[in-house]
């Protein structure tokens, strides 16, 4: 049976689709079966920060609309080989994705992968409600900053209405917490939310803490998952993350202030 | 500037402000979400009604709906003005 999984927000700009990148790329390292979709319709990113956007023919609404199959839609990562990628449609509306085309893709998709990674568009309009309804579990991506803890108590809302396991009374979407672009510097400084304050006021269980880093954005720029930086801090963190989304133990790293020697602060000037 | 912050204990921490008013909203909104859609038009018709007779302000009106296991309860809660 296939775990289907829903990166979302409310929040724009917070790292849904940073997120989906190296969470599928992480699961899929691990020898699972994968596939993540976008259902950012109209403004599809994910090939982007995946390296595929010149592979790109059909995407996710040409399957919905039977203008092309499963198989031609799908672009099969270079590096990881049990890791699929469904692009969304960058010319049509989201209006397009119907809650029947969209579980008819899903249910072909069970039928071969073991994990379906569903990247949400921001909001909490149709696309959001139709990248969730399906979801078995949700990982919520919350910054440390009072805009984007807000809206991810409203999606967290929606989860528990709207999804189809509310919708048909079984048992509750799981949620997950990851808090990404944290500064624990900041932290320190009484100046950003800390992670418990956080977990205290949205009250899910925390799947883990992306710190804020300039790997980021360089891995973007090459269209290469955080996850795969496997010297960075964030890189690492994310693989704690995957680790505990697939039911390991492991302890939370990179929450507290590194402090750093006199020496070091003058060769890195910070 | 960091360097007379760091003599200053007067600096407020702004993330303990940031914490009160996420818990104030969120439990507001929450509580909002198990509502019905209705209940804003049925709070307003039913100021309407009350009217004709008395005069009241808005805020003197509390509607609001309370689940138990067995069954729902609608409570109206009034505040007449002083004579």
């Amino acid at each position: 049976m296939a775990k289907i999984i829903v990166v979302t927000s409310g929040k724009g700009g917070v790292g849904k689709t940073t997120t989906s990148a190296s969470i599928s790329t992480g699961i899929a390292k691990r020898g699972h079966k994968t596939v993540v979709i976008d259902f950012d319709v109209g403004l599809r990113n994910l090939d982007l920060i995946m390296n595929c956007e010149r592979r790109v023919v059909f995407d996710f609404i040409n399957v919905i609309q039977g203008e092309a199959s499963l198989n031609q839609a799908l672009i099969r990562d270079k590096r990881v080989n049990t890791l699929s990628i469904l692009p969304a449609s960058q010319t049509r509306g989201k209006e397009a994705l119907t809650k029947e085309g969209v579980e008819r893709v899903i249910n072909e998709l069970a039928q071969t992968f073991d994990y379906i990674i569903c990247d949400s568009p921001a909001g909490i309009e149709h696309g959001a409600q139709m990248a969730l309804y399906f979801a078995d579990e949700a990982i919520v991506i919350t910054n440390p900053e009072v805009s984007s803890v807000r809206d991810s108590d409203r999606i967290l809302g929606i989860l528990q209405s709207k999804s189809r396991r509310a919708e048909k009374g079984q048992d509750p979407v799981k949620e997950h917490l990851l808090v990404t672009r944290y500064n624990p510097v900041r932290v320190e400084r009484g100046e950003m939310l800390s992670v418990t304050d956080i977990e205290e006021i949205l009250a899910i269980p925390l799947m883990g803490v992306i710190p804020e880093s300039q790997i980021v954005l360089n891995s973007s720029n090459q269209g290469i998952p955080v996850i795969l930086e496997t010297e960075s801090d964030a890189g690492q963190a994310y693989d704690d993350a995957v680790a505990r989304l697939l039911g390991e133990e492991r302890e939370h790293r990179f929450m507290t202030a590194q402090r750093k020697g006199f020496i070091s602060r003058i060769f890195k000037g910070d | 500037m960091s360097f007379l912050n760091y003599f200053s204990d007067t600096k407020t921490n702004t993330a303990n402000v940031a914490k009160e008013r996420l818990q104030i909203i969120v439990a507001h909104e929450r509580g909002h979400r198990k509502q019905p859609d209705y209940l804003p038009a049925l709070q307003q018709e039913l100021l309407a009604v009350i009217r004709k007779y008395v005069d009241i302000s808005d805020d003197m009106v509390q509607v609001e709906i309370e689940h138990t296991d067995s069954c729902s309860v609608l409570e109206l809660n009034v505040t007449l003005p002083e004579k």
